[in-house]
């Protein structure tokens, strides 16, 4: 291990996160910085909501699509599944000459891989509605709009719902990457973190950016028992 | 497009190929990499995976290791891993932090590994395993000769998708100045010269893409039942069976 020999004069004790102690588990790190912290851990947080929404905006439409048209289906799922296999760190520059140094190539980058998941999802769970409830509605009336978003998509949201939690949780992970374009949220003090050799910074960011999916992933389970109060059961 | 034809040129060039720190090496370097990344996640992975499948227990396991490896990004494992304990040394052929990069991507593909391979041996249906053992088979050949033949497209569907993703993710060993041609990219970002990480990074997706049709190949052929292959599973095949030999 190589510790370099400290730059400026140093104090009577060194913090335990200056280079010559460099502690795995700082408190005086978490408290000296924890704007930093904050201001990473808020644009983590935003990049991934706005991709996964974004992803989630285009995956609808294109699972309707692919239910509609059942020739396109294979060429839907083939694409939005295709993009999976391109690496993050290869599609973000692939992004570059569109959208510059900017979020916004990290959140389209990040709603493309989301797609693998959501598509997929979004159309077995528009399958999954029976096709004698889908009748009923019809024969009640419902119009084609209507009968969307009262009954299958309701019916859908259980399995739409599951893609969405594995879709976040992996967005939260992949948006470490948009560090290269330094737009990585948590990811930005990974890179900076290892460049100085900052265990601190690395170990904080490390555990902030699993705190942040575990959370998100509660959020979406809370939202999605609150959503379909009928999955639960009859309850006394 | 302007950038795009400069990144056409930089991959045009013989030079950016050859010789030390050429793509070819770092292409090579990254192969190697994956490869041997894979290897030790099957070599840990599926002896456990699949053993727990032919007793029917740690599902629970199974299923939450895929849930775990989601969230941990491998970004952070590879940074932790390279300023803590295992360092950013020179390994042999794998480069500058090679063996943090080995782990970390060990580490991401076993999820897919164990949790495709104990669901395949799951999957067997029960009345075929009972009728095995009816017929008097013990445990290790009902898994042999039954359990293992017919869990084999789905174990082998686990390890196509770990491998086109560990080739993914071996591009972001870059980020700690790690081997691999992710650094192609990331020397291009730093230095602004966009035209070079364009091409690394169009380099990076043409190679996955190779990779996962070939491992679509691997895939077709592991597959017991597919048309035209002899198998132990005596069914009534149509005529059609010999002609779909040709095609695969």
């Amino acid at each position: 291990m190589t510790l370099l020999a400290p730059t400026a004069a140093t104090d009577a004790a060194p913090s335990c996160y200056s280079r010559v102690v460099n502690d795995w588990v700082c408190l005086d790190y978490l408290r000296d910085r924890h704007d930093e912290l904050w201001d990473a851990t808020v644009q983590h947080l935003g990049i991934t909501v706005a991709a996964v929404l974004a992803g989630l905006l285009l995956a609808l439409p294109l699972a309707l699509i692919a239910r509609r048209f059942t020739r396109l289906e294979g060429a839907i799922l083939g694409l939005s599944t295709a993009l999976y296999t391109v690496p993050s760190l290869a599609l973000f520059p692939l992004l570059v000459p569109f959208t510059g140094l900017s979020p916004l190539t990290v959140v389209i980058g990040l709603a493309l891989y989301s797609l693998t998941v959501l598509v997929r999802n979004a159309l077995e769970g528009l399958r999954a509605v029976p096709e004698e409830v889908r009748e009923s509605a019809v024969g009640l009336g419902y119009s084609p709009l209507r009968l969307l978003t009262r009954v299958e998509l309701p019916l859908a949201l259980p399995v739409l719902m599951a893609g969405l939690r594995v879709a976040t949780v992996s967005t939260v992970a992949l948006t470490t990457v948009g560090a290269i374009v330094a737009y990585g949220g948590l990811g930005n003090l990974l890179a900076s973190g290892v460049q100085q050799d900052f265990k601190a910074q690395v170990l904080a960011a490390s555990v902030l950016c699993v705190v942040l999916a575990v959370a998100l992933d509660a959020v979406l389970l809370l939202a999605q028992r609150l959503l379909t109060p009928w999955t639960r059961g009859v309850t006394g | 497009m302007r950038l795009l034809a400069d990144a056409w040129a930089y991959l045009a060039t013989a030079d950016n190929w050859t010789g030390a720190g050429g793509m070819l090496e770092l292409l090579v370097e990254q192969l190697l990499l994956t490869v041997t990344a894979l290897a030790a996640a099957l070599a840990i992975g599926l002896p456990v995976a699949l053993w727990l499948g032919h007793l029917g227990r740690g599902g629970f396991l199974a299923v939450n290791i895929s849930n775990i490896g989601r969230a941990v990004p491998t970004f952070a494992v590879l940074v932790l891993l390279s300023v803590g304990p295992v360092g950013t040394a020179e390994l042999g052929p794998y480069g500058r932090a090679g063996l943090a990069t080995l782990i970390a991507l060990t580490l991401f593909a076993l999820p897919p590994i164990i949790t495709n391979a104990y669901v395949a041996v799951r999957e067997v249906p029960p009345e075929i395993r009972e009728a095995a053992r009816g017929m008097g088979m013990r445990g290790g050949q009902v898994f042999r000769r039954v359990e293992g033949p017919l869990a084999l497209p789905l174990i082998v569907a686990g390890i196509r998708l770990a491998l086109v993703q560990v080739w993914a993710t071996a591009t972001i060993a870059a980020l700690v100045a790690g081997p691999g041609l992710g650094r192609v990219i990331t020397d291009g970002f730093y230095r602004s010269n966009y035209a070079k990480g364009l091409a690394g990074a169009l380099v990076v997706a043409a190679v996955a893409l190779v990779l996962e049709l070939a491992a679509a190949l691997l895939q077709r052929y592991a597959d017991p039942l597919r048309p035209g292959r002899h198998t132990s599973v005596h069914e009534p095949r149509g005529e059609g069976g010999t002609a779909a030999t040709v095609s695969t």
